[in-house]
């Protein structure tokens, strides 16, 4: 079974934001949430280095473990979605996950969470695929059209990479096979380095 | 056709090849060898690690992306969180619980309840006012809404949603949540009075030493005397008034997030909010069993105020002498 990955090349990525903006684009993302966003290191020093970054779809992810209502998921292909009928908005994934994906839009009275929002891998959620519902509460379903994520197709100098691990290893082993090293894989042994369940 | 010296001696050609093979590689070198302290630097693998290191450290860039922590690319503290939540307080609290109620329904089993040890004089007294009364209910009732209401919170998951699924839980617990958020501060307005109104007889003396050294006279006959509150009121009120304080201000943290309080703050505040909540929640189940099954005749005085003498005379001597002296 194939296990979906993002991988974000630093010594690629210029910091275009094109990611960010296709992303809001494709899933009609709401103001004020930003489902993908890029981090600049060192800026304008030595070694400066961009990197996008969102869910990363972690193997045994964080979220999963503390959401009250059981409503975030692991799909067969290794990415995380959830299911926006079932949150209640406490927030307890947004303080376990490591890389700030999940976001909450509309602060109601107090400071009120709303539902969830967060990157879905282009894979949309539990509704029918590709149906008005779904578009609506999670964005697009590339997916299942056989496309990959917007913000790795659109990226213009190719440093965001995803799909299967395996192709998205090859490609990226490739690289550093030239490049004689691997500075610039980001993010991976965190996402990916926790021991799966089962 | 005149053949070159060179063909004619195979051996020269070929020393004359390893030559120029020595010669462009020595070129080669000269020619790279300034770019040696770049491509090092590149290759290296501490510059890749030192990179990691230092996004793994947390540290913070820069990015067009408004919002909290947006910079920030990697805050492990959520998986000590999640670990510390997942792996203490939640079995901890649950064991906590469990043991609380194993000791009472022992206590219930071995020692039983406090019977009146001499007939009920049907003569009655004012122990509690109307004014004691509710807020005494109206912090209880609150209590309890908020317990039932935080510990689906924590454990709903688990024993909850096998039982109702999780469409019906979700539901529950949307309301749940917005239960808990409204009530717990109506719930520290209650306790707040109830500390500053009672603590007047809350403060320790040399009675509640004895008290405590004959248990309360809960084993034996022994008897031990009391004023107003006893020894082990007295004890419940100050651990009420210290965790319910805790609760309440780390319950306020956690209610108010408009203020910008963020991560690791919530992070604290949960795991506070969560040890202190059960501790009291432990606290109150023996409380409830003292004033209901525990000791015959205590809970009238909270219901409709009035306890009778005998009751009186018998838990709280120094109290009903000074009553009847003041008459």
């Amino acid at each position: 079974m194939a296990r979906m990955k993002f991988l974000c090349d630093s010594e690629r990525c210029i910091e275009c934001n094109g990611c960010v903006t296709a992303c809001k684009n494709v899933n009609e993302v709401p103001w004020g949430i930003n489902r993908r966003r890029v981090v600049t290191i060192n800026d304008g020093e030595p070694e400066e280095a961009s990197i996008s970054v969102s869910c990363m779809h972690c193997t045994d992810a964080p979220c999963i473990a503390v959401c009250p209502v059981d409503c975030i998921y692991e799909a067969q292909d290794g990415i995380v979605l959830h299911n926006k009928d079932l949150c209640i908005g406490c927030g307890y994934c947004l303080m376990a996950c490591p890389f700030g994906a999940p976001q909450f839009p509309m602060e109601n009275a107090f400071g009120v969470r709303g539902k969830m929002d967060k990157c879905t891998f282009c894979a949309g959620g539990p509704e029918e695929d590709n149906s008005i519902a779904e578009y609506e509460k999670y964005g697009a379903n590339r997916i299942a059209q056989g496309k990959l994520p917007a913000c790795a197709e659109m990226c213009a100098t190719k440093a965001l990479l995803a799909g299967d691990a395996n192709d998205v290893s090859d490609i990226f082993r490739e690289r550093i096979t030239y490049r004689g090293s691997n500075a610039g894989a980001w993010g991976q042994s965190m996402a990916y380095g926790r021991k799966a369940k089962d | 056709m005149k053949t070159s010296k060179l063909a004619e001696n195979p051996g020269l050609l070929r020393r004359l090849r390893g030559l120029n093979l020595a010669l462009i590689c020595f070129a080669l070198v000269l020619f790279l060898a300034p770019m040696v302290p770049y491509t090092m630097a590149a290759v290296s693998p501490d510059s890749a690690t030192g990179f990691w290191d230092q996004i793994r450290q947390g540290d913070t860039g820069v990015t067009q992306i408004k919002g909290y922590e947006s910079g920030n690319l990697i805050n492990d503290s959520g998986i000590f969180w999640m670990e510390f939540r997942n792996k203490w307080i939640s079995p901890g609290g649950a064991w906590a619980l469990a043991l609380s109620l194993v000791i009472l329904v022992l206590a219930y089993i071995l020692v039983g309840p406090m019977r009146m040890s001499n007939k009920p004089s049907g003569k009655t007294m004012e122990r509690w006012n109307r004014a004691d009364r509710v807020i005494h209910w109206y912090v209880a009732i609150l209590f309890l809404l908020l317990a039932v209401t935080g510990l689906s919170l924590l454990y709903g998951k688990a024993v909850l949603i096998p039982m109702m699924g999780k469409n019906a839980f979700s539901g529950y617990m949307d309301l749940g949540k917005d239960l808990h958020n409204y009530l717990g501060p109506l719930f520290i307005l209650g306790l707040l009075v109830m500390i500053v109104k009672w603590m007047k007889h809350n403060f320790f003396t040399m009675i509640d030493v004895q008290w405590f050294s004959k248990m309360g006279g809960m084993i034996g006959n022994q008897h031990a005397e009391a004023d107003y509150i006893n020894g082990g009121e007295k004890a419940w009120f100050w651990v009420l008034a210290l965790f319910g304080i805790i609760v309440s201000g780390s319950g306020l943290v956690l209610d108010f997030p408009n203020y910008g309080q963020f991560r690791e703050t919530m992070q604290t505040s949960a795991l506070i909010h969560a040890a202190s909540a059960i501790l009291l929640l432990c606290g109150s189940l023996f409380h409830m069993y003292m004033g209901t099954l525990g000791v015959q005749g205590a809970l009238e005085g909270m219901t409709s105020g009035q306890v009778d003498e005998e009751w009186a005379k018998q838990h709280h001597k120094i109290w009903y002498d000074r009553v009847k002296q003041n008459n």
